[in-house]
């Protein structure tokens, strides 16, 4: 199914689209009041942007000063080609420790190599410590935000799932009741793990550091409690140097969800007493973008969601209608440069407004982006007949003025007449989610002439 | 060829050839604040914390069991504070300190922008203190207080601890309807003293 179909599923409950909606567009005025409480906020989007457009150009150099320097720390640092390398290398390590249970905290890039039934079919318990991660995890579903992977639940879903797997009280959905009882249930599993896997905010290239970032403190405890944690990240999320952290720890809370930080942004340059820190650097289809004049810019995100955030067709429309791991603006565009055929309607899903290019901390140019995915897509062929044929007798049209300046009379002329019952029928697509507009009497064309009185 | 060489060889063959330098921060002009304390005070508020100046380090034990009267296991790193002997570090497994009610710790510096304190302690032995106790008290000294992170990252270095963290208040959730709770799985409370 395509992102028309699934969206179509979503909002068939108004009540649910309305709140997500209006939840979202909450933390997007949230992220408007921090970035507007920092005076410099735009060098810092432009300092952002000039870091990555610099790591990128130097990406090889970057990536191996910091195993160098990593190394040095005590770090293991390994390299996945692709999600296959990336899960077998994990689950040797945990099969090196005789491990069966792990504590794992949120990362979009675990979500993307899908580590856990991997994990899981060998034997391993694998806990996501998150809390949204947790409740979906119960429920067998994917994250629907990357940064709120909860957002598509009501409280009353949570009650639900919570007393059926933890045990909680029937009916009780109350928020601060069910975090607690949460709270409780993952102490045990963090006491009892003996691996911890999370993802990776930043690694910096001259400090052979990795540094998470999270509000719950679970990354923090999954990485300090067991012996052994296990750091995973794509290629893109190398900084060259630490000072640098200083323009993205202002950037990225404060364009997430409106705090002026995580709670914790925690460096991590050494394992724990006696204990293991491995890092996995994982290509998976990333390096081919690198080379791409229209998509290079998208491996310069750093995950906040301010994009789905703002997106007026995210918000209305929900992450599973994207059915991809990254969904939203971003997730539109990295998806297609990936794999087209797969997620040819992605950038569709979209209004052109631009919105996510201006909230993006990175000035990443995602509209533009997805503009440019949708002329690949034709151009690949993958439009459906009756989309490329309604294209193709429009693209004659337009380039035929005579042509144009008749339809359009003809349509003023008659299309008012038209009855409901054959505008609105299953037969005119057009009509399906539309409103048919009051014409007016003339085109624009004839009414500059008139009072121009030229042409 | 190993994973290794293949990644750097996809990447050097595909990335772009154009010449952008890195940015010089010295001379770049950030925020300021009239009173720092003050900054750091409203800052930490707003994230569910809470910070207080002392007159001298004579008032600590009285003012963290003003806050924590029915604490019994208390974790303490901080000279100045007689309200324990332990600090936490002769524990052979971080998982002996899941009970502890107060940890009362030495903070290094505080950010007045976002109510953070870089907590560092090359001394501790166990990261997880951080986040296994159930309050943190965090004791700064009164002029180390800097406005942005800019300052904050001309100060920190891994090289000795090989670990450090930038604390923001308590831990919180809002995963459940956007409700922001407070206390998810590390502490439920944050309370930072400058004395």
């Amino acid at each position: 199914m395509g992102h028309p179909e699934l969206a179509a599923k979503f909002v068939d409950n108004e009540d649910r689209a309305h709140w997500h909606d209006k939840a979202l567009w909450f933390v997007r005025e949230k992220r408007d009041r921090m970035a507007k409480s920092v005076p410099e906020w735009e060098s810092l989007r432009a300092f952002a942007k000039q870091i990555k457009t610099n790591t990128m150009q130097n990406l090889d150099v970057y990536l191996e000063e910091f195993e160098k320097n990593a190394t040095a720390n005590g770090i293991k640092v390994h390299w996945a080609k692709d999600d296959k390398e990336h899960n077998e290398i994990i689950l040797k390590i945990i099969q090196s420790h005789n491990a069966t249970k792990v504590v794992k905290s949120k990362s979009m890039l675990t979500e993307e190599c899908h580590l856990n039934p991997h994990l899981e079919a060998q034997g391993i318990e694998v806990v996501d410590t998150d809390l949204g991660e947790r409740i979906i995890q119960f429920r067998k579903e994917p994250p629907s935000h990357i940064v709120l992977p909860a957002i598509h639940l009501t409280k009353e879903d949570v009650s639900e799932t919570f007393y059926e797997h933890i045990g909680t009280e029937k009916g009780n959905a109350d928020p601060t009741y069910l975090t607690r009882a949460a709270r409780a249930h993952l102490r045990e599993k963090f006491l009892g793990a003996q691996i911890g896997i999370t993802g990776v905010n930043y690694a910096i290239a001259d400090s052979g550091a990795v540094v998470v970032c999270t509000n719950e403190g679970n990354a923090d405890l999954g990485s300090t409690l067991p012996k052994v944690h296990i750091a995973c990240m794509g290629i893109e999320k190398i900084i060259p140097r630490l000072k640098d952290m200083a323009v993205f720890t202002r950037l990225l809370a404060r364009s997430a969800t409106g705090q002026p930080i995580t709670s914790y942004t925690t460096h991590f340059a050494s394992p724990v007493e006696g204990g293991e820190l491995h890092v996995v650097i994982v290509d998976n289809g990333r390096s081919p973008i690198l080379g791409s004049d229209n998509y290079y810019q998208s491996l310069h995100c750093i995950r906040c969601g301010a994009c789905m955030n703002t997106c007026p067709v995210f918000r209305r429309s929900g992450g599973f209608s994207y059915e991809a791991t990254i969904p939203g603006p971003i997730g539109s565009t990295l998806e297609p440069s990936k794999n087209i055929a797969a997620h040819f309607t992605m950038p569709y899903a979209c209004t052109l407004c631009a919105s996510c290019t201006n909230v993006c901390p990175i000035k990443i140019d995602l509209h533009q982006q997805l503009y440019y995915h949708r002329q690949d897509i034709v151009e690949a062929g993958l439009l459906s007949p009756t989309k490329q044929r309604a294209l193709n007798m429009a693209g004659w049209v337009f380039k035929h003025p005579k042509m144009l300046d008749f339809g359009g009379k003809m349509a003023r002329t008659f299309v008012p007449f038209v009855p409901d019952f054959i505008m609105y029928s299953s037969l005119n697509v057009w009509g399906k989610y539309r409103k048919m507009m009051d014409f007016p009497k003339k085109s624009f064309k004839e009414m500059y002439v008139e009072r121009k009185g030229s042409k | 060829m190993s994973s290794k060489e293949a990644i750097l060889k996809s990447i050097r063959e595909h990335k772009k050839d154009v010449s952008i330098g890195l940015p010089d921060f010295s001379s770049f002009e950030t925020m300021k604040f009239d009173n720092l304390f003050e900054q750091f005070k409203n800052a930490v508020i707003s994230v569910g914390g809470n910070a207080m100046m002392l007159k001298s380090i004579d008032e600590l034990d009285e003012q963290i069991k003003a806050l924590h009267p029915e604490a019994k296991r208390v974790i303490s790193n901080v000279n100045g504070c007689n309200l324990s002997s332990d600090n936490g570090s002769s524990y052979d497994t971080p998982n002996e300190l899941d009970s502890v009610e107060v940890a009362v710790i030495e903070g290094g510096f505080a950010v007045a922008e976002n109510g953070s304190v870089w907590i560092q302690n090359s001394q501790n032995r166990h990261r997880a203190l951080y986040y296994l106790a159930e309050h943190i008290v965090v004791v700064v000294k009164k002029d180390e207080i800097v406005p942005t992170m800019f300052e904050a990252y001309e100060r920190v270095s891994l090289d000795e601890a090989g670990y450090g963290t930038f604390m923001s208040g308590p831990s919180k959730t809002a995963d459940i309807e956007q409700s922001l709770v407070i206390g998810a799985h590390g502490a439920k409370s944050a309370f930072i003293f400058f004395v």
